[in-house]
Order: C-alpha cells, then sequence, then structure tokens
C-alpha cells in the first residue's frame, strides 16, 4: 500500500509540474475549466472605487492550494467513457491528490458532482451520474478520505458543460466534478 | 372527402388564427398530424348571443374536437334560420352537409351576472337529442366551460372520456431559466407556477390534481418537492444525504416513491408525501433502481433497473414478499414506464439503434407497440382516458411537447413561443 502511494504521489506531482507548464502556456484554458465547473457563485464585484485595471488572479494572492493553478488540487473535473463509471488511469493522480488532501484536513468536506451525456431518460442519467459520483468517492476514501467528508450528488444530463450535440460535447459532459464548500 | 378538406382547411386556418389573435398570452400552440382511420362528421353552430363574450364557446369546442383526429368539423355557416333549439333543426339539410351530429346551444345572462350556457348534441340521422347540458359560467370560466361542452360530445359520440378539460404541467428552459408550468390541455392559459435558475425535472400530478411534485436542483442538487396549485406553498419532502429524484404519487395521494442515494447506489423508497416519518426502502439491488411508477390499484410499482445489464422495466409488489420481475425483454434499453389509468398496458421510451421512440406495451400479451419514429423521444405519459400518450421530443434542435394516440394514428404537436419545453405531465380528470 506504501509503495502504491509513493508511486501515486510521484504521479501526481508529476501531473502537478506538468500542469503548471501548461498553465503558464495557456492560462485561459486552466481557469476556464474551473470557472465552468464551479457553482454560478455570487461574488461581489471586484473594486468600488476608481477606474482600475486588475487582471491578477485574485485566487494566487490567497496561498489556497485548491485555488492555485499550479497545484494538482485546482484540478477538479474527472472524465469517463459512455456508459462507464470507471475511473481513468490518467485521473488517479487528481483523485488520490485531493484524498489526501481531505486525508489531512480532516474537517474538510466536499461534494462531488456526477454528470452524463444528454443521451436517454432524465432520471435513468441522474443515476448513472450519480456512479460516477460515488465511484469517484470510493477511490477517495480507499486512498485515505472518510465517507462523512464526501456527499456524492448527481446532475444528470441537467446541467451540461458543453451545449452541443456531438461526441466531442458529450465526452466533455460525461464528467465528475469535485467541489468544495467555499469554491 | 377531398371537398371536405377544401371546406375544412380554411375554416381550421381562420380558426387556428382566431385563437392565435384571442391569447396572446398562449405559450403552446398545436399542430395535427395525421388523423382517425374514421372521424365523425359533427356541426357546431356558434350559441345565441355568445358572439358577446369575452371568450366565444363554439371555437374552441370546435378546435378541441378537430385536434383529437377523431372528428370532421362540418361548415355550419349559411343556415337560415340559425338553428338554437331542436325545433329549429333541419335534419335533412344538415345530413346533405354531411353531418352525423349537430350541435346547437344558446348563452343568456342569468341574475346573479353569471352566464347561463346550454347545449345540445342532436343526432342527425335519428333526429333525436343525445345529450343536453345547462353550465353556469362566470367570465373566467368560459373557456373552461367550452372544454366541458366538448368533453360531453367526445364522450357521446365517441364513448370514451374527453380530456379537453384538464390541464397538463411541464418545463421551459429559457436561456439559464427554468419554469414549471401548467397550462389547459390545449396548451392555453399557461402558468408558470415555478421559476427557477437551476433545473425542474419529473412533475408529477398528485391523484386528485391539485399538487405537484417535482425535484428541483436549487439546493445544487436534486430534492423532491411537493408544491400545492391552490395556495402555492411548497415543501421539500425528500432532501436526504445524496441525490432524491424520480418522485411517483400513491393513487391515495398519500405517499410517494422516490429514488434515494442517502444508503448508496440509486435505490427505491416510500415515503409520506407530507414529508412526515422515515423512508421505507422497497428495493434492495447493488444496480440502479429508478423511475417508479404506481399501478392504478396501488398494489405494484413498475421501475427502470439495470440489474440484468442494461436498463429494463421490473415490476414490483408495493407491499413486500416477491421478487421484482423483468418485463421488458425487447431491446437493451427501455426506461421511463408509465401506467394507462385503466392499468392495463404501459408506455415507455424505448432505444432502437441511437434512436429512443415512445412505446406501448400490453400487459396481458406482452405485445410491444413503437408509436413514435423521432428520435430523442422522453417523458411518455398518458392522458386519464388512455387514448393519448403525451412526450417530450426534439425538432429543430429545439424541446417540444408531442403527443401521440395509443394506436399510432393521431399525432399532435405543442409548440412553445420561445425556449425549450420537456417533462410534460397529464393530469388526471378533476370531477367539480
Amino acid at each position: 500500500m506504501k509503495r502504491i502511494l509513493t508511486v501515486v504521489l510521484a504521479t501526481a506531482i508529476l501531473a502537478a509540474c506538468s500542469s503548471t507548464s501548461t498553465k503558464e502556456q495557456d492560462p485561459a484554458s486552466v481557469e476556464d475549466r474551473g470557472a465552468a465547473g464551479s457553482q454560478p457563485t455570487a461574488k461581489p464585484p471586484v473594486t468600488t472605487g476608481g477606474p482600475t485595471a486588475k487582471p491578477l488572479d485574485p485566487n494566487a494572492v490567497s496561498g489556497n492550494p485548491l485555488k492555485d493553478p499550479s497545484n494538482v488540487l485546482s484540478k477538479r473535473s474527472i472524465y469517463f467513457e459512455l456508459d462507464s463509471n470507471i475511473v481513468k488511469e490518467e485521473f488517479k493522480p487528481l483523485v488520490s491528490a485531493h484524498a489526501r488532501y481531505l486525508q489531512q484536513n480532516r474537517n474538510q468536506k466536499m461534494t462531488v458532482q456526477g454528470n452524463t451525456d444528454e443521451r436517454g431518460s432524465r432520471e435513468y442519467n441522474l443515476a448513472l451520474g450519480q456512479r460516477r459520483a460515488d465511484a469517484v468517492k470510493q477511490m477517495m476514501q480507499l486512498l485515505g478520505a472518510q465517507s462523512e467528508q464526501i456527499e456524492t450528488v448527481s446532475f444528470g444530463e441537467e446541467k451540461p458543460r458543453a451545449s452541443g450535440s456531438d461526441e466531442k460535447s458529450w465526452a466533455e459532459n460525461r464528467r465528475a466534478d469535485l467541489v468544495y464548500p467555499n469554491d | 372527402m377531398k371537398n371536405l378538406k377544401t371546406i375544412l382547411l380554411p375554416f381550421l386556418l381562420s380558426l387556428g388564427l382566431f385563437l392565435l389573435a384571442q391569447a396572446a398570452s398562449a405559450q403552446l400552440r398545436i399542430e395535427v398530424v395525421g388523423g382517425g382511420a374514421t372521424q365523425i362528421p359533427v356541426a357546431i353552430v356558434p350559441f345565441r348571443a355568445e358572439e358577446g363574450l369575452a371568450q366565444r364557446l363554439t371555437p374552441v369546442v370546435a378546435a378541441d374536437l378537430a385536434r383529437s383526429g377523431l372528428f370532421k368539423i362540418v361548415d355550419a355557416g349559411g343556415m337560415n334560420p340559425v338553428p338554437h333549439e331542436p325545433e329549429q333543426v333541419n335534419y335533412a339539410q344538415w345530413r346533405a352537409r354531411g353531418a352525423d351530429a349537430v350541435v346547437i346551444g344558446a348563452v343568456t345572462k342569468a341574475p346573479d351576472g353569471r352566464y347561463d350556457i346550454r347545449f345540445r348534441v342532436m343526432d342527425a340521422v335519428k333526429q333525436t337529442q343525445i345529450a343536453g347540458f345547462v353550465y353556469f359560467a362566470t367570465e373566467s370560466q368560459l373557456r373552461l366551460t367550452a372544454h366541458k361542452i366538448a368533453d360531453v360530445i367526445y364522450e357521446k359520440l365517441t364513448g370514451d372520456t374527453g380530456v379537453f378539460a384538464t390541464r397538463i404541467t411541464y418545463v421551459v428552459k429559457r436561456g439559464s431559466r427554468y419554469e414549471l408550468n401548467v397550462a389547459d390541455a390545449d396548451g392555453f392559459g399557461a402558468q408558470s407556477v415555478l421559476a427557477s435558475n437551476e433545473p425542474i425535472i419529473s412533475p408529477a400530478w398528485s391523484p386528485e390534481g391539485t399538487r405537484l411534485a417535482y425535484v428541483s436542483f436549487e439546493q445544487k442538487k436534486p430534492v423532491v418537492y411537493v408544491q400545492s396549485l391552490t395556495t402555492g406553498s411548497r415543501q421539500a419532502v425528500a432532501a436526504f444525504r445524496g441525490s432524491n429524484s424520480a418522485p411517483a404519487w400513491s393513487p391515495d395521494g398519500k405517499q410517494l416513491a422516490v429514488t434515494l442515494t442517502r444508503d448508496g447506489g440509486s435505490q427505491l423508497f416510500l415515503i409520506n408525501s407530507d414529508g412526515s416519518g422515515a423512508p421505507r426502502r422497497l428495493t434492495q439491488s447493488a444496480a440502479i433502481d429508478t423511475e417508479a411508477n404506481f399501478s392504478p390499484d396501488g398494489q405494484s410499482i413498475l421501475f427502470t433497473s439495470d440489474r440484468g445489464g442494461g436498463p429494463q422495466i421490473y415490476r414490483i409488489p408495493v407491499g413486500g414478499g416477491g421478487a421484482p420481475q423483468r418485463v421488458t425483454f425487447e431491446g437493451r434499453y427501455n426506461v421511463s414506464a408509465r401506467h394507462s389509468p385503466d392499468g392495463k398496458s404501459f408506455t415507455f421510451i424505448q432505444r432502437n439503434g441511437g434512436r429512443f421512440n415512445v412505446a406501448v406495451q400490453d400487459f396481458a400479451t406482452r405485445q410491444v407497440q413503437v408509436l413514435t419514429e423521432g428520435g430523442v423521444d422522453e417523458s411518455p405519459s398518458f392522458a386519464p382516458n388512455n387514448k393519448i400518450i403525451l412526450y417530450a421530443t426534439v425538432v429543430g434542435g429545439r424541446g417540444i411537447l408531442a403527443a401521440v394516440s395509443s394506436d399510432g394514428r393521431i399525432k399532435q404537436r405543442f409548440t412553445a413561443d420561445v425556449g425549450d419545453a420537456r417533462e410534460p405531465a397529464w393530469s388526471p380528470v378533476v370531477n367539480k
């Protein structure tokens, strides 16, 4: 188990490093993904003062690892194959990083939101999305998170991130998102 | 036949335009595709003194009957005198126009300010009265009264219950806004009973037709609510940890079958419809069990389960005792079952290749009939007379409501003015 964890951790760090370089080349795409996946929050306007330009990401200042784009913890989406709830190899570093974070912060809660593409019954898709969320939670529990820390819910096909009716959109929507209370 | 069409078409067209102009607030418009094998020719004579009403009655009656696909509306113009009483009916002339039945009537203002509306259905062949009723209605009840008159005509001439005086509910998505709407069965008088920035799905009518159960995502997860249509008050009745969805009313209105994930997986539970007490678990599987629907006698529940691999329809006794029995065997994807009100069959969605279609299966013979040929049909439900199935589909990239007769012959489309319409459900017949 320890060896597996070390390997997983190393992968996680690697993933984090590679994501850093990606981020520098294209910060917008990383940010966009996070923003679209999180709930529409009612944040107050940045400033009420005179005409100012504030291009900097305020999250970077906070030092919160969950919002630091260079940290794997800022990555929140796990994608699935059609009719599948298996967490693919490429997303295991992400899942294990969040599991470790929950393990180290026992008071921290998280919601896993399952999603599906638009095809088929809305209610059956809701159950399929739930299955994806549950699969992510189960993996996190194996990696040290506790059941009480994670609530799994499903949006089914109701909150698609991509609105098209094509394979690219469907793939984008077969997804589980990790959401923390203060996101 | 050709002659009739040329007579009918301008009539129906002018009727349609009239209806549109009358109700600027109307949000759904119905278009009929196809027709019944035999159509009953009926003449609807404008009622005496109805032209002064805020809502004329006979155009609504004629539109209801025409839309059902089971009637030919015979031209009633140019009769001299215009008949309003039985002795004024010239049967020979109506027979010459091909009418089997003639509807006549008159409106007078009663002393209490309401309208006295009396009408008769006359048999043009036997030259006798088939039915005659009087209604007292306020101005705001005129449209409903017209639907009730159409129900009487429909029932007397076809032998089946009319459903023109019933209502439908559905969800409209406009941009990022969701509205739960209730409208008359002809799509008029649509009212929004709930508006939200988060999705609303799975509305279900209570058996007495005064409450709706539905799933709202306003708490950032699916929660089941029950809302009164008379008071507007609403209550979360299933808001347990995890997802709460797919509400189905018991025939006595006291319980709901719901899908909960609080114990892991998606499983069926029974809860009280007032939210009291603890849920009672109905299914025990490691699979998905969802989309419950009570049989009309309340003894059993149909539901969707993938315990055998892909999703299929199963049936389970409500009282416990007895394992779920699989009831669909054709195809690898059968979902969203809803009983017919007579309990003899159920409608559901069947996937054929990449297409999702409305189908009906007879309980006794197990025979399946696929009723639609569209590609993305969803959420079918029966009208309370067993004759029509309302469902959601997509035409030109937009969600619309559609209906098909349970024999597949007559199809209707409800066109919404704006937005995507989905998740329809037909109300029960409410006796007032």
